[in-house]
């Protein structure tokens, strides 16, 4: 079920802040953040968000068809490097650890 | 003729089910189009007036996307998906399920037909036929 327009979208109060920061101190720097259910609003677009997929923060650059859309949604959070022949499960795997 | 959105309707259906042979339209659609226009249903489509017909035609031209531009809407939404990199576009892009179903078993009719892989191991329970 999708969330009650009543309330609006949710944002995360803290990312929004330090972007509306950013946006008045004409800056740009990567903020990186644990917020995948922050949706994305239109102040965000040009800034870079490093979104966290549960090991690491993947850079995301917001752009403006992507509002509205949540931050999750652009940083998978499960890997697949395919099923199939051992050597290249076990290549696959290596770079994995890297 | 009754020809619409640049279909030929069957002529020997009732309007209301001939309308949905247009892409687009489907029986909700099709019978509010006939309220609309006051059209009776129940006519056969090569018993229609020919100004009932141009009534339907501006009606569904005026309100509705249909056919074409219907399509060309869809892929551009799906386009726009894979474009910006977002889960459901790289579902899209991968020709899996979008909508977080199970893909260990089913989905079928994203995946297409069933393509063995040799050396799988049979699991119990439900799940892997064959």
């Amino acid at each position: 079920m999708s969330r009650s327009s009543k309330k609006g979208p949710f944002i995360a109060d803290h990312l929004l802040v330090r972007i509306e920061r950013m946006n008045a101190a004409r800056e740009k720097r990567v903020i990186k953040t644990w917020a995948r259910a922050s949706t994305i609003v239109p102040a965000m677009v040009g800034h870079t968000i490093a979104v966290h997929d549960g090991r690491k923060h993947v850079p995301v650059y917001v752009q403006e068809n992507m509002v509205g859309h949540k931050l999750g949604e652009f940083a998978p959070t499960r890997i697949f490097r395919g099923h199939g022949s051992g050597a290249a499960a076990a290549s696959a795997e290596k770079v994995e650890v890297k | 003729m009754a020809r619409i959105a640049g279909i030929d309707l069957p002529r020997e259906k009732r309007v209301e089910v001939a309308l949905t042979y247009i892409f687009g339209i489907g029986r909700p659609t099709a019978s509010k189009l006939l309220t609309v226009t006051r059209v009776n249903p129940d006519t056969r489509v090569k018993d229609l007036k020919d100004d009932d017909i141009q009534k339907l035609r501006e009606q569904i031209e005026k309100n509705l996307k249909v056919e074409g531009d219907l399509r060309r809407e869809i892929s551009g939404a799906i386009k726009r998906l894979m474009d910006i990199g977002c889960y459901r576009g790289l579902r899209h892009r991968r020709n899996l399920p979008v909508r977080g179903q199970r893909t260990k078993t089913n989905a079928r009719t994203r995946k297409g037909p069933k393509k063995t892989v040799a050396g799988k191991k049979k699991t119990k329970g439900p799940g892997v036929g064959k």
